[in-house]
């Protein structure tokens, strides 16, 4: 028996078991005219934020991919998906500067990236030289090789042992701990910077002021996205991933060797997330905290779009983060006069929080997601 | 194994020895030492307070709350603000503050114990609507969305409590919050009088619990845990089960929040970290043995007795000139009690106490019980060789 109160939810319920189809179809189509109507809102009132929240979305989208294909085919949340991101940057900035924190004092190793001839000189307008870019190379393999190896000492047994989802959950929040830890021991706990200074915004059309980086960061994102496209729908192991994705016992006795999916899913999902880390450390700076803070978008954007689907996840990745940005300086005026001034008056501390508002209305009313398949 | 029996004495008595002896070679004042000896016990209490309120939550039906520090958070600010007299600055804001309305029984120094009564069952009703309201959304759906949602509600209170100035005074947080009968006794001695009450609250929880877990209703949520399908089969409202063991967890971790602020005399954001609210007390309750309610204390006991020795450890290194260490130990013991978890749960699932066979008083009774109790579980629950619950991999799909 539930209480009354608890009214709102128990009514959709209802109507979700009385009415399946009805539900669905309604559902996805107020769902899509929600955040369809946001997003066009969005667009024309607020196109600068617009703008910037496409390019938070859009490191929050190469994290998301990463964790909706590990979810998809292990059929468990990653939780320390932030916090390797955050590694990731850590160690691409080692590579470039060969900084450590010894004794109270900076540990410089005699060796690094930045020493290479030309490598700080900034690359046209960018704030950074190629010296950044071998880093985030370097920082890719490191964790692609970590990823794998994790899932050879520890998942792979997990495994084995047929553990619950719930156990690989928890370990991976163990490991989420340690990786934090180890940022924290190597490289203290004050923000770092891959080149410190302000660098100029440039104006563009329609209000819109980006900075050279920002640029950057959507362009990578968009060939990355094009890369795993390739990968999933072109390949032979792209297909196999999917399938095991859809049904891991079918794909298992359709003669698919699934421990190499799983090995496979661990790599690509390393080179995500080492890809996403970096730029999120170029965005935003190199925090130990900002590891745990980022999984919230993450998640959010993953669930929106519906475990498993990448497409989704790049979707629901974009969607969080214009309406985090957007959602700050909400103040709807029409022909110059406030008609609804400041209807939600967010404080900027606020930002994190619009991912679970949306994370708690997709789970109440379709948790599948918008391109998850039927429950 | 044989080995395997000496591991829980021996962590015990590791955590015990140097728990006594660092400060005791340090410090020639027996005073001092009983002084940060019963600080170190009431910590653990309290610790373990939040520990068997997990433990309801996930030992016994397997609900996996990643947000253990939204509940304890609320708990603490209530019992804040109702004990508290009220806001008189424009410097110091809050809500409430009642301190001064509710001692209205006229002898028996009613001020000093009526108040804690009603702010430590406001603390504990408060966390318990809190989990009720977060149950609605997400307990039908898989129990990872549930630990997501939970670390969502966690940060956006501490974000509420940050940024709504006149709640509870922003990121300067309540300070000089009053403690239970701290006027009859010298303040020197009044840890003691607190250390007495906060394991009398300890005490009843665990009897509370011990008698939930032995009735129908335990049973039912162990059922739950282990295969939620023929439990439903079985004709029981999963659903319903499932939100009372939440609720009832969280009120409990609401009760040690509030016992937190009445030792701590002031709760401000800074305290109510993940890590701290949440991460260790997982780690508690997982190195102890999750669905064993001493298995929870113990967990307290000797975690934060590791994260108490490590900060012991700290003036050591300092005199033996090993500054690194020194300065990074707050985060080697961090990246401990992560790989704690790990170790745990990869090579003893179990804990150092594992889940004891539960029985129903009826089968006591008749003679029927198959193992003495006390005895660690084997046989027809016991293949459970994983923590709870026993899911098989790939229980794919959401349930809805």
């Amino acid at each position: 028996v539930i209480p009354e109160s608890a009214g709102f939810a128990e009514l959709l319920n209802k109507a979700r078991e009385r009415y399946p189809a009805v539900f669905d179809n309604l559902s996805t189509a107020a769902l899509w005219a929600l955040f369809g109507g946001l997003l066009i809102a969005a667009l024309i009132l607020y196109t600068n934020l617009f703008v910037v929240g496409i390019i938070f979305g859009s490191i929050i989208a190469l994290g998301a991919i990463g964790l909706t294909l590990i979810y998809g085919i292990m059929k468990f949340a990653h939780f320390a998906h932030g916090d390797m991101m955050m590694l990731a940057a850590y160690l691409a900035f080692f590579a470039l500067t060969g900084r450590i924190v010894g004794e109270k004092t900076e540990v410089d190793l005699g060796w690094s990236l930045d020493r290479l001839p030309g490598a700080t000189t900034e690359l046209g307008p960018l704030s950074f030289g190629y010296g950044l870019l071998l880093a985030m190379v370097v920082a890719l393999i490191a964790t692609v090789a970590l990823f794998v190896a994790l899932d050879n000492l520890i998942y792979r047994r997990l495994r084995q042992r047929g553990s619950g989802i719930v156990i690989f959950a928890m370990v991976s929040l163990g490991i989420a701990i340690v990786a934090r830890s180890v940022i924290l021991i190597l490289w203290g706990p004050e923000p770092r910077f891959y080149v410190p200074g302000i660098f100029p915004a440039h104006e563009f059309p329609f209000g819109i002021t980006l900075k050279a980086d920002q640029i950057f960061i959507f362009a990578t994102v968009a060939i990355v996205a094009i890369l795993v496209y390739l990968l999933l729908f072109r390949t032979r192991i792209g297909k196999a991933m999917r399938a095991t994705s859809d049904n891991p016992e079918l794909a298992r006795v359709s003669g698919i060797d699934t421990d190499q999916v799983i090995r496979w899913t661990w790599a690509i999902g390393g080179a995500l997330v080492a890809v996403a880390g970096v730029l999120l450390a170029i965005q935003a700076q190199l925090k130990p905290e900002l590891g745990f803070a980022i999984l919230l978008p993450l998640f959010a954007a993953a669930i929106l779009g519906g475990i498993g689907s990448p497409q989704g996840a790049l979707i629901g990745a974009m969607i969080v983060g214009i309406t985090q940005e957007v959602s700050l300086g909400i103040e709807i005026s029409i022909a110059g006069r406030d008609i609804l001034p400041q209807i939600l008056p967010l404080a900027p501390g606020y930002k994190f929080a619009v991912a679970f508002v949306i994370l708690i209305l997709i789970l109440l009313v379709r948790p599948q997601g918008l391109f998850g398949a039927k429950a | 194994m044989k080995a395997d029996r000496f591991i829980t004495p021996a962590a015990w008595a590791l955590v015990t020895v140097a728990i006594v002896t660092l400060p005791a070679t340090r410090s020639q004042d027996l005073g001092g030492v009983i002084s940060f000896l019963t600080g170190f016990a009431i910590l653990v209490a309290i610790f373990a307070i939040l520990a068997l309120g997990l433990n309801v939550q996930w030992g016994y039906t397997g609900i996996f709350n990643f947000g253990v520090v939204a509940f304890f958070m609320v708990g603490a600010y209530t019992a804040g603000i109702i004990t508290k007299e009220p806001a008189t600055t424009e410097y110091v804001r809050y809500v409430g503050g009642f301190g001064d309305k509710l001692d209205f029984i006229p002898f028996l120094d009613s001020e000093q114990w009526l108040p804690f009564l009603f702010a430590t069952a406001g603390a504990a009703i408060m966390a318990g609507a809190l989990a009720f309201f977060l149950s609605i959304p997400t307990l039908r759906l898989r129990e990872d969305y549930l630990a997501i949602a939970t670390i969502g509600i966690a940060e956006l209170l501490r974000r509420v409590v940050i940024e709504e100035k006149g709640l509870v005074n922003s990121d300067r947080g309540l300070i000089g919050i009053p403690a239970p009968l701290e006027d009859l006794v010298n303040p020197p001695e009044y840890k003691f009088i607190f250390f007495g009450l906060v394991v009398a609250l300890v005490i009843l929880i665990l009897i509370a619990l011990e008698a939930g877990s032995r009735s129908p209703w335990g049973r039912v949520l162990k059922a739950i845990r282990e295969d939620e399908t023929t439990a439903a089969a079985a004709g029981k409202d999963i659903f319903n089960f499932k939100m009372q063991s939440f609720v009832v967890g969280a009120m409990i971790m609401g009760a040690g929040g509030a016992a937190y602020a009445y030792y701590s005399r002031s709760v401000s954001p800074d305290a109510f970290t993940h890590f701290f609210g949440t991460f260790l007390i997982w780690a508690m309750l997982i190195v102890g043995g999750s669905g064993n309610n001493k298995g929870a204390i113990l967990g307290a006991y000797i975690v934060w007795g590791f994260y108490s020795i490590t900060g012991l450890m700290r003036a050591y290194f300092s005199d033996w000139g090993v500054e690194f260490l020194e300065l990074r130990m707050s985060f080697i013991r961090d990246f401990v009690v992560g790989a704690l978890i790990v170790i745990v749960l990869l090579l003893r699932p179990a804990g150092l106490l594992p889940e004891e066979r539960r029985v129903s008083l009826f089968m006591q009774r008749e003679g029927k019980q198959p193992t003495p109790p006390g005895e660690p579980e084997s046989g027809p629950t016991g293949s459970r060789a994983d923590a709870p619950p026993n899911r098989t991999k790939g229980s794919g799909g959401l349930a809805s």
